[in-house]
Order: C-alpha cells, then sequence, then structure tokens
C-alpha cells in the first residue's frame, strides 16, 4: 500500500490535518506513537479557544491562530464539540499591567479582534464580584471561549476516519528514508509505511523527525505548564476566562471555567529537559494557590478535583515552526507551543494549501461525511437528563461515575465508537469517567470491570500489575 | 413522573435506612429512600471485617452483613427503596429529580431527609505531587475493588493516614495478597484507637512511620514508589512500592446540600444542622455521616433513628427551627463540632452528644463548655488527638440559662 500522505502525530494538530485532507480522493495515514489519539499535549492544557486578539501582528501563528477560532467555532457547533462563549477579562492589578492595556488593545484590533474594549475598575467588579480586591481596570475579549480539549482532537481524527483515513496508534516513527522510486518508507516497530508526502506533526518530537529528515530549523524545548481544578461547586465564582496582563516581568496565571463545569487555576511555565516530564510539583502548586489567592479568595477554600500538568513544544524561535521542502514532499509542523488547540483548523487548511503547491492533487469528494461526537460539557444535554434517550435505551438512566454523571450507556458507547477507547485515560477522555472530585472512591472499581470486560485486556494489564 | 412520599430518604446507608425504619414505626405511611448504587446498604455493603452495629443492633456484625440486615429491617418495615436511583438536582424546597433507568423521576415529598454519607479526600485533593500512574486508591475504592470486584491490586502499598479507616485498609490489603510496607501520618502518633493498631497493623507487622508525609508518587504507569519526607526535618527517603491507599481525611457528600442553597457549616463542611438535625430550609434535615465525618456506622444509624422523631414531629406540627438559634463557637484547636447550632428549648442532641475534632494534638488538656460567664461542663482528657472523636456529653444542655452562644475552648489542665 502507497498512501498519497503520511501524518506523523496524533495530536490536536495531526488530527486536524487528517480531516482536512479526508475531505479530498486520497488514501491517507495518521501514524500515532502512543495507543490512542491526543493523549500528549494535547489533552492537558488550558482549554481556551483563542481569538488571537494578544497574538503578534504579522506572524503565521496570529494569522492561523485567527482562522483556525473561526474554522473552529463553526466546526464544533456542527459536530458537537462543547464550547463555550464565556469571554475573558484581562485584568489589572498594577500599574505596569493597567498602562498595558491600551496597547493590548490596539494590538487586538490590528488583529482584526475588533470588539476588544477597556473596562472599569466598577464594570470588572460587576461582572466578576468574587475578584481579589486590588483591580484596576480591565480589558474585555468577548471572542475568547472555552473548549473541550478532549473532544476536539477524537471529532477531527472520527471525521477522518470515517472519510476513510486510515489511524494506526501503537505507530512510533523511528526512522525515516527516500527510496530510489522517490516514495519515503517510514520505518515504525513492526511495518514499514510507504508514502509520497509526509507530514510531521509530532509535537515535543517534532524536531526529532526534522532532524530524521536532515533539517535543523529548531529545537523543542518542554515548557511545563502545571494546573489545579477546583470542585465543581466552584463554578458559580467565575463567570469569565480571567486572563492575567502580561507584562516583561511576570506572565501570570490564568482562571477559567471548564466545559466541564469545574475552575481552572494555571499554569506555570518551567523550562524542562525531559519531555516526558508531566508530573506536578509542589513548588508548581504552592505558587499558583498563592497567585489564585490573589485573584479569587474564595476560589482556595473549595476542594481540588484535580492537578496535571501539560508541556509545551516550546522553540528558540516566535513563530509557529512550519517548514515546506517541496523537493522532499515534507512539510514540518512543528513548535505548536501555546495555541495550537485553538490553531488546529487554520493550520491544517493551511498545511493542505502548501500540499496543492508542491503538486498535491486534490479533488474534492463527493461523499464527504459529516459526523457528531457524544456530548461531554455541561452546558449542553447530557444523556442522565434525557428522558428520551434513557425511555429508548435505560442504559443512558444508569449513573455510573456519579461525580461526572457520567451513564452505562455512554460508557458503552466509547467502546464501540469509531476510535474506541482502550485504557481508563482514554475511556475519561470520552464520556468523563472518574474525571471527578471523588477520582474513583465510588466507581473506579465497576468502570474498571467494564473496562476489562469491553477491551478483553485484564485488570493487571489494564493497571500495569507486573506479574 | 413525580413521586409523591410523605417523606424521602436521600442516601440507602445506615443513617437513612435507619432514619426509614423509624418513621415507618411511627406510624408515617410512605417512606421512599433513594440511592444511586445498584444494591442498597451504603458503605458498609464493601467493609469486609467485623466490628459493625456495636451500638445500635447491640451485637457486632461484618460491614456486608449489617448492610444486609438494614435492608432486610427496612424493607420489612415496608419501606420502599429505589436503587439505581442518583438525585441530580432540586425541584423545589422538598422535591428532587432523579434519574433512573427507567427514566427522569421526579420526587416531591412533605419532607426530605439528606443521608448522603461522606467520602475519603482522594490524592489530588491533598496536592501530593508527582505523575499519575495507575495504583493509587482511597480506601473506599480499595475495598470496593477487592470485595465487590475482586480485582487484583498490586503487590507493595503503602498506607497515607492513621485513622480507623487506615488499619481496615491494612486488613483489605492483606486480604487481597499485598505487603504493606508502610502506614504514614503526619501527625506524632496514631489516630485510631489501640485494639485497632493491634488488630490492623502491629498483627501484620506493618511499621508506622509518624511526623512523616508523603512529598511525591514516582512512577508514570504504574506507581513505581514513593517519597516521604520528615515534617520536622524535611529529610527526604524513598519507599519502593506499586500502591498507594489515601485513607481518611474525610469529606462530607455534600454536593446536595450545597447545590439545595443550605447554609453550610463551613469548619465541617456539612449542612448547617440544629440540635434536632434540621437544615436551614424547612422540611429539609439530615443525618449520619454527612454531618460528622466519619463517625463509625452504629453512630451514622443512630442518628438516623434521631433525625426520624425530628421529621415526624415536623409533619404534625410543621413547626421549623427558631431564628434565633444558638451558635456553637470555638478556639483554634477545635476543628469543627456537629451538630452546630441549638434550639434554645433543647434538651438532648442526636446520639446525646456533641461530635467534635480538634485540631491540633494536644496532651493533658481540659475542653471547657461556656456560655458567658458560667461555664457549664468541663473535662479532663490525657490526650486529644486530630481525627480521633471526641464526643461531649450533652447534658450541659440542661445548665444553660440564657440564649447567649456556646463556647468551647480547649486550655491545658493545671
Ligand atoms: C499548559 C498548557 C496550556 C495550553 N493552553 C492552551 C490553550 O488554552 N489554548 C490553545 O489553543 N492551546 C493551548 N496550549 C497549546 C496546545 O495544547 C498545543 O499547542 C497543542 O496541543 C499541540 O498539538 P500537537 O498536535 O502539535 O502536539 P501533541 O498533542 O503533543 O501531539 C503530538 C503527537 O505526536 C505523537 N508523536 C510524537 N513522536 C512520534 C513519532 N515518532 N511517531 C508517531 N507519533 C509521534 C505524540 O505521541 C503525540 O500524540 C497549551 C499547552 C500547554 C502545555
Ligand atoms: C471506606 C470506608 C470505610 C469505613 N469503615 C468503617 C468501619 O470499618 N466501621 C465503621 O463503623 N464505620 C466505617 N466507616 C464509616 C461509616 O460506616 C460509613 O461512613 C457509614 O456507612 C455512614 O453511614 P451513612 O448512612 O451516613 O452514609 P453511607 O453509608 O455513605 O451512605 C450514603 C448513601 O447515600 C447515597 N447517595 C449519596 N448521594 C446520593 C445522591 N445524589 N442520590 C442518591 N443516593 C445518593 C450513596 O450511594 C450511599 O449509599 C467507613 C467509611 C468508609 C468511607
Amino acid at each position: 500500500m502507497i498512501y498519497d500522505v503520511a501524518i506523523i502525530g496524533g495530536g490536536v494538530v495531526g488530527s486536524a490535518i487528517a480531516r482536512e485532507l479526508a475531505q479530498y480522493e486520497l488514501q491517507v495515514v495518521l501514524l500515532e506513537a502512543q495507543n490512542d489519539i491526543g493523549k500528549s499535549t494535547s489533552k492537558a492544557n488550558t482549554a481556551i479557544l483563542h481569538t488571537g486578539f494578544d497574538a503578534k501582528p504579522g506572524y503565521l501563528e496570529q494569522r492561523l491562530l485567527r482562522r483556525g477560532y473561526e474554522l473552529l467555532r463553526d466546526y464544533g457547533a456542527a459536530a458537537g464539540i462543547p464550547i463555550e462563549p464565556l469571554g475573558a477579562l484581562l485584568i489589572a492589578w498594577d500599574g505596569a499591567q493597567y498602562e498595558s492595556l491600551p496597547k493590548l488593545r490596539d494590538t487586538a484590533h490590528e488583529n482584526g479582534v475588533t470588539d476588544v474594549e477597556i473596562v472599569s475598575t466598577e464594570e470588572v467588579y460587576r461582572r466578576e464580584p468574587y475578584l481579589g480586591q486590588g483591580v484596576l481596570g480591565g480589558l474585555l475579549v468577548p471572542g475568547e471561549s472555552i473548549i473541550c480539549p478532549f473532544t476536539t482532537p477524537l471529532a477531527f481524527a472520527t471525521q477522518a476516519v470515517a472519510n476513510g483515513v486510515h489511524l494506526s496508534v501503537n505507530s512510533p516513527v523511528q526512522a525515516v528514508q527516500m527510496d530510489e522510486d522517490g516514495l519515503h518508507s517510514l520505518i515504525l516497530p513492526n511495518k514499514t509505511i510507504r508514502a509520497r508526502y509526509v507530514i510531521n506533526a509530532a509535537g515535543l518530537y517534532s524536531d526529532t523527525i526534522n532532524r530524521l529528515f536532515g533539517h535543523d530549523e529548531f529545537t523543542v524545548t518542554a515548557r511545563r505548564g502545571e494546573l489545579i481544578v477546583f470542585d465543581k461547586l466552584s463554578r458559580p465564582l467565575v463567570n469569565h476566562i480571567l486572563l492575567p496582563v502580561p507584562t516583561k516581568i511576570t506572565k501570570g496565571v490564568l482562571i477559567s471555567p471548564t466545559v466541564f463545569g469545574n475552575v481552572m487555576l494555571g499554569p506555570t511555565a518551567e523550562d524542562l529537559d525531559d519531555k516526558t516530564a508531566t508530573g506536578t510539583t509542589a513548588q508548581g502548586m504552592a505558587a499558583l494557590m498563592q497567585q489564585g489567592k490573589r485573584i479569587l479568595p474564595e476560589l482556595l477554600a473549595e476542594e481540588v478535583t484535580a492537578t496535571y500538568a501539560g508541556l509545551r513544544a516550546a522553540t528558540e524561535h516566535g513563530d509557529y515552526q512550519i517548514h515546506v521542502h517541496p523537493e522532499q514532499r515534507y512539510i514540518c509542523v512543528g513548535g505548536i507551543r501555546s495555541t495550537g488547540l485553538s490553531a488546529s483548523m487554520g493550520i491544517a487548511e493551511y498545511i493542505v494549501t502548501q500540499l496543492g503547491e508542491v503538486g498535491l492533487k486534490l479533488i474534492l469528494r463527493a461523499d464527504f461525511k459529516a459526523i457528531r461526537m457524544p456530548n461531554i460539557g455541561e452546558a449542553f444535554p447530557r444523556p442522565y437528563q434525557s428522558e428520551t434517550m434513557i425511555t429508548r435505551d435505560s442504559s443512558y438512566g444508569q449513573v455510573i461515575c456519579f461525580c461526572e454523571r457520567v451513564t452505562l450507556g455512554e460508557v458503552r458507547d466509547a467502546f464501540h465508537s469509531r476510535i474506541p477507547a482502550c485504557d481508563s485515560d482514554g475511556l475519561r477522555r470520552r464520556t468523563r469517567a472518574q474525571l471527578g472530585r471523588c477520582q474513583g472512591f465510588y466507581c473506579s472499581a465497576a468502570v474498571m470491570a467494564l473496562l476489562s470486560e469491553e477491551t478483553g485486556q485484564s485488570i493487571e494489564k489494564l493497571t500495569g500489575v507486573q506479574a | 413522573m413525580t413521586q409523591q412520599p410523605d417523606v424521602l430518604i436521600i442516601g440507602a446507608g445506615p443513617s437513612g435506612l435507619a432514619a426509614a425504619v423509624a418513621l415507618r414505626r411511627s406510624g408515617v405511611e410512605r417512606v421512599l429512600v433513594v440511592d444511586r448504587e445498584s444494591q442498597a446498604g451504603g458503605v458498609p455493603r464493601h467493609c469486609n471485617h467485623t466490628g459493625f452495629g456495636l451500638r445500635d443492633v447491640r451485637r457486632v456484625l461484618t460491614g456486608p452483613d449489617y448492610a444486609r440486615r438494614n435492608v432486610q429491617l427496612a424493607e420489612a418495615a415496608g419501606v420502599e427503596i429505589l436503587t439505581n436511583t442518583m438525585v441530580t438536582e432540586w425541584r423545589g424546597a422538598t422535591g428532587v429529580r432523579t434519574t433512573r433507568p427507567s427514566g427522569v423521576l421526579d420526587i416531591q415529598a412533605a419532607a426530605i431527609v439528606l443521608a448522603t454519607g461522606c467520602r475519603e479526600r482522594p490524592r489530588s485533593a491533598r496536592l501530593v505531587p508527582g505523575a499519575r500512574p495507575a495504583g493509587i486508591f482511597t480506601t473506599g475504592a480499595l475495598q470496593q475493588w477487592v470485595y465487590l470486584q475482586r480485582h487484583p491490586v498490586g503487590k507493595r502499598a503503602v498506607i497515607v493516614g492513621a485513622e480507623h479507616v487506615s488499619f481496615s485498609a491494612v486488613m483489605t490489603l492483606k486480604h487481597a495478597g499485598l505487603d504493606v510496607i508502610a502506614m504514614l501520618t503526619d501527625l506524632p502518633r496514631h489516630q485510631s484507637f489501640l485494639a485497632y493498631k493491634l488488630i490492623g497493623a502491629d498483627r501484620w507487622r506493618v511499621p508506622l512511620l509518624t511526623n512523616t508525609r508523603m512529598s511525591a508518587i514516582l512512577g508514570k504507569q504504574r506507581v513505581e514508589g514513593v517519597e516521604i519526607a520528615d515534617v520536622n526535618t524535611g529529610a527526604k527517603r524513598i519507599l519502593d512500592c506499586d500502591t498507594v491507599v489515601f485513607t481518611g481525611d474525610w469529606i462530607p457528600d455534600h454536593e446536595l446540600a450545597r447545590s439545595g442553597n443550605l447554609t453550610m457549616d463551613s469548619p465541617s463542611r456539612s449542612p448547617q444542622v440544629d440540635s434536632l438535625l434540621r437544615t436551614s430550609v424547612p422540611g429539609v434535615f439530615a443525618a449520619g455521616n454527612l454531618l460528622h465525618a466519619a463517625d463509625t456506622a452504629d453512630l451514622a444509624a443512630l442518628s438516623g433513628r434521631y433525625v426520624a422523631e425530628s421529621v415526624v414531629n415536623y409533619l404534625q406540627t410543621q413547626i421549623w427551627r427558631d431564628t434565633d438559634l444558638i451558635p456553637i463557637t470555638f478556639d483554634s484547636a477545635v476543628r469543627w463540632v456537629s451538630p452546630h447550632v441549638i434550639q434554645p428549648d433543647n434538651e438532648a442532641l442526636p446520639n446525646h452528644h456533641l461530635s467534635l475534632r480538634v485540631a491540633v494534638p494536644l496532651e493533658k488538656s481540659t475542653i471547657e463548655i461556656w456560655q458567658g460567664k458560667q461555664r457549664l461542663w468541663a473535662r479532663r482528657y490525657r490526650r486529644l488527638t486530630p481525627n480521633l472523636p471526641v464526643y461531649l456529653p450533652d447534658t450541659f444542655l440542661k445548665e444553660m440559662r440564657t440564649a447567649e452562644a456556646i463556647r468551647i475552648i480547649i486550655r491545658p489542665s493545671i
């Protein structure tokens, strides 16, 4: 089998590219090193659909972010990705921050985000009565939204697969070679994939893959961001995405509702050598708590539901590292640092245009199928609330994860979907099961029984108990 | 669909079922108990060891037997129990919406009893840093893995906490064939009865590391070890294990209480109740470990019996608690008390005591109850330990002369 295009990396970016290519009469393969889509940085971020109001004018990132925002907003509504247009408030707590508001507004306007405006202290408190004391003013960005980071890459990949893209998980690309017939061979542990064009969307490892193709434009450094997720009972404390005002001295942290109805505090920023260091640290947590206390004092009285850390693929450059090598029929999509979720569809559209320009024949297929993902967002109806769904199938009335109100029916669906869940992390990202405040106190035993039954794997295997 | 029982009890644990039985015995016609689990009985269903029922049944049973007995008594008393029925939201002051396999069911009652119990704080809520590998449990989860599903757990475990429940976790781990290599507590001593420690830990030679906290969990896919730190010196070392169990450190299951906008008692995180277990919303009562996380199951059951009397009284008189209740205040050595406010003319408390927890370990101390300039009650204690229940007898109520606030202070004994 010779593919027209092989995509390396099934994060949100690679999945978006796969979906975009699925619209055309092409043979496409999506290669993901792990056992599922979206398991790396794409699942551990702050989940904001950015307008790009503060992006650097003239950068490719700005352009693709702006475009990606619009595409994803519309696509999300059609495909059932939870998105809530809450709007963001940047809060100025000191003189330097306050003075930078006009410039931020002007940049936003220059970037085409024209509804951004400066608001008074009174207006800030009117909108956010629980903010700590000392607000000097704010900047309102009405378009900023929260989005489900789990559903987004899954939706892209699901639609890609539904339209004939071949998804190959557990497929780490270890070496590449250009054969005499001009085709690429991508060497995996137990097979070789042959393709005419290759897209490198390997996230933190995009530099490694890039070097396999003989290029050295950038090096990825993992920039860890730690986050704290508070109990849903804290949700009434926040109405907008509360963003910090970036200044030269501090970056600050944000507080934002999540589409699951929690409130998130973070992220930190710390450069690391280890690209697998997704653990949290005592220092990180303490720093977040300290900053959170200033912004929203009452938040700290609430229980913590989860903590996690994600790694941004930072590089020595300011902009995305998108490099087209026509002679090799190879495109590198690296260094998608901290806006990749929002920009994903903009990036995908751009990459496919580039592929067309370097000679890939793009013929639209007549039968491009739409998809609709199961809703896991709080702002939209869920099965446990639906008399119609329960009447049709009583398993939608059987709540098994109480904290997140996940039903047996949804769990079953996750195992029988086009890209089925194969472990508890995959199940969490598809249904929210075990994601809640009790962290499995009530449901983990029952959920694991289902997981084992549905995947045919033993509990030892699923939980890594040594024989 | 809507059901209209006289009393709706949310939670079929020891407290909810005991309340239901007592209500039926007092002649209340339609008593409905709902529980989101597929089996009624509450937490004891999966506490597969003895020690249940001492003060309510006056016999000692295993947890599962105790749970079964409670369900049978309720059924025999004519209580209607709906399992797989999760209350998801309030519909009016004494009505709720539920989700069941047969559909969405609304329930409107003349009175509601919240008996939703309590759970243990998980690893994340304790902010223990590190990655998120498999092999991390709470006792509640562990018991269900071992006794309800018979899942394999791991090989070598470390237990965080040294309360009653922590020793029960040792037993569960031993039943499941694990080595328990250590039990940690950041306090200077364990917080249980000596007997529990003997049965639970000494018998299995489990070292108890006091003044020790877990500073990180190691391992990416599966737990590979834990880093522990001496709370005084900060000295760290690594313990090799593949399983970690977080025990105790209770939090009431107060989600419904809060979403119903009931006044909350912030120290205990329970809905604020008076001496008759009435919440701030007329017609809504609370009972069991939702109010004192976590007393033993028999006390939860007795609290259920007690609330039944209150409910009957309310159904007959429609009288709710006064607006000028007597608050109970305390100094920083006290973590919380339950109940939280006193109805002036009441002469008794549930189980005839005020349940109290101290915030810090204390030696040779006296607990005193004051009202204005009058000392109502005092007792000397050789030792007061956080997490270990302290029960102050309710006889002090009879000494009250005014409606001033009650103050609880702890001072060194002379
Ligand atoms: C703390 C934090 C907060 C963030 N907040 C936001 C936000 O609010 N909004 C926003 O838009 N963005 C945000 N981001 C950025 C966003 O998460 C990333 O830009 C985006 O997820 C990058 O997607 P990706 O597909 O490039 O990378 P990844 O998700 O890392 O995907 C790359 C994939 O490639 C696979 N792979 C690697 N090597 C190989 C190989 N050799 N063979 C096969 N597969 C391979 C990996 O397994 C992985 O699945 C945030 C990031 C962080 C860390
Ligand atoms: C892990 C663990 C071990 C324990 N070990 C012991 C022991 O060895 N000995 C001892 O004496 N005590 C023990 N206890 C303490 C005590 O037994 C329990 O807390 C006791 O069961 C309390 O009774 P309860 O009725 O208050 O709550 P629970 O038994 O917790 O019952 C509450 C019930 O409410 C239901 N519920 C909650 N919310 C909803 C909702 N929204 N809709 C429908 N139903 C709902 C739950 O499903 C549950 O069944 C233990 C507790 C735990 C958690």
